[in-house]
């Protein structure tokens, strides 16, 4: 199923260390053209770090990372803006390359946010921004998309269109997705391929063997917060509370 | 009525507003007005050192403010202090140097007021040549790293994230605003040349609702400061540099006007 050329970036056993202390290590995957890969994990373990080493923004790396597009569109999972700045949404659509009008129009029809064009974008509530986020990195037609809990602050309705429009433009657009989610039923449904994280890669598979479960079937009707149990999966370590780890 | 030397002036003036604009917002965008000081106050032992060995003031003025911006760079990566305390100890330092090698200099007469705050009379048609030369080579490139440079102002994650190397942009940044000062000494003073950057801005602020606007009204401001302070100061006799930065501020102050009416607009 995988030919190089097909591949978008892939991580070689990747890690990054800050201050002498690991954010996360070992990691190996790829995002191929038309798949969406998730990561998933608790908070802490490394999900949007892995996803700033696979964009290239941290340097000092160990391990490597092959990048093969330069068509890139990233909506981080915090973004501080500086309101010194007079900036409409229609200037922040434009921030880093120039994008036809058309396009521009059509990609915040598609996330419902038309109607903000020419407001300015310290005025958005979190979901309105969230929304122009996803339609800035959408409009620009990219190869490689990077979603860093893309409809945090999105009201549940709107979630739901939001997934299903992700989907839809990694079918249409025949882009990679590298999606960090904490949505159980997006994971489940839309995602090519789990990597679960810890620190490290805890473990990584395709979805469908998940979903056939039972133990998963269960869990669904619950609240998501649970999102590592609902693998069937076995680790063959457990971390203490220090996250130190240990081998069974 | 205008003397040749007020013509120069003019033209001189008008070709520093034109760059210092669309630089000057660069400048309160990314918080860099500390930045431009400790600059403008290295620019005087550059010019010193003109003095000692016959250079063009500008181009050693651009080299010196240069050579403290990479000093700088080096200085936050390898010690643990604040950016801002970096910038005074560079700046003062700086600063004392150069007055006390003018101290040596016993066979230059300096007109230490002039360069502090600028000298209308000082301008020679050598310097318009090297103000709008350079002017026009600064705002080239500028324009050439606006992309970058502005998306990182915004978000430096998206800009590296999505392949405008940001860090690039930073540094060629850094030597135009090294370049501006070069420029604009012996016009408006190294004292001085910060207030041209960010007064205008800071009045286009009040006023503009997008980047573009911004950058077009801290020009138009500029200009203006440039035309009303030459005049004023050739009416009243006072000198140039803070005639004009005058004018700015008188400027700036209207704009507050706009932001109370947008404000009741609002409500």
């Amino acid at each position: 199923m995988s030919s190089e050329n097909s591949t978008l970036v892939k991580l070689n056993n990747a890690g990054f260390k800050q201050n002498d202390k690991w954010l996360v290590e070992g990691v190996s995957l790829t995002v191929e053209k038309g798949k969406i890969v998730t990561l998933i994990g608790p908070n802490g373990s490394g999900k949007s770090t892995t996803a700033k080493i696979a964009l290239g923004i941290y340097k000092n790396i160990e391990g490597s990372v092959e990048k093969y597009t330069n068509k890139v569109g990233y909506v981080p999972q915090k973004i501080s803006i500086d309101w010194t700045l007079p900036l409409r949404v229609y200037d922040f659509m434009l921030l880093t390359e120039n994008i036809k009008e058309e396009a521009i129009d059509e990609a915040l029809t598609l996330t419902g946010v038309i109607h903000l064009k020419n407001k300015n974008l310290g005025n958005l509530s979190g979901g309105e921004f969230q929304r122009v986020l996803i339609a800035r990195a959408i409009s620009k037609k990219p190869e490689l998309l990077v979603l860093d809990e893309p409809v945090q602050g999105v009201d549940y309705t709107g979630e739901i269109a939001l997934y299903e429009l992700i989907k839809r433009i990694s079918d249409t657009l025949n882009c990679g997705i590298l999606l960090i989610s904490h949505d159980l039923h997006t994971v489940m449904t839309a995602t090519d391929h789990v990597v679960c994280l810890n620190g490290h890669v805890c473990c990584s598979g395709s979805p469908m063997d998940v979903a056939k479960n039972n133990e998963y079937k269960t869990l669904f009707g619950e609240q998501a917060s649970q999102i590592l149990s609902v693998y069937e999966h076995k680790h063959d370590h457990v971390h203490s509370d220090k996250g130190e780890i240990k081998k069974n | 009525m205008f003397d040749d030397f007020f013509i120069r002036a003019l033209i001189a003036g008008l070709g520093i507003a034109l760059v210092t604009g669309p630089l000057g917002c660069f400048v309160v965008w990314r918080r860099l007005s500390y930045f431009g000081d400790t600059l403008a106050h290295s620019a005087l032992l550059g010019v010193t050192l003109a003095y000692s060995f016959e250079l063009n003031i500008a181009l050693s003025v651009f080299i010196i403010s240069s050579l403290i911006a990479l000093i700088l760079i080096q200085l936050q990566k390898k010690t643990n202090l604040p950016g801002d305390a970096l910038l005074g100890l560079l700046a003062h330092s700086s600063l004392a140097v150069g007055l006390v090698v003018i101290g040596f200099l016993t066979f230059i007469r300096f007109d230490i007021m002039g360069l502090l705050f600028g000298d209308i009379l000082a301008v020679t048609t050598d310097d318009l040549l090297i103000i709008w030369t350079g002017g026009a080579v600064i705002l080239l490139v500028l324009k050439l790293i606006w992309k970058p440079l502005f998306a990182s102002t915004v978000n430096y994650e998206l800009a590296e994230a999505e392949g405008l190397n940001p860090d690039r942009a930073k540094a060629i940044f850094t030597i135009l605003m090294a370049a501006v000062i070069a420029i604009s000494i012996k016009m408006v003073g190294l004292l001085l040349i910060t207030g041209m950057l960010i007064i205008p801005a800071a009045m286009a602020r009040n006023i503009s609702d997008s980047p573009q606007k911004m950058v077009l009204f801290s020009i138009v401001g500029g200009l203006l400061s440039v035309l009303l302070g030459l005049f004023s100061s050739l009416e009243f006799n006072t000198s140039s540099g803070p005639s004009i930065i005058m004018a700015a501020l008188v400027l700036f102050i209207l704009s507050l006007l706009n932001i109370k009416q947008s404000i009741k607009l609002k409500n």
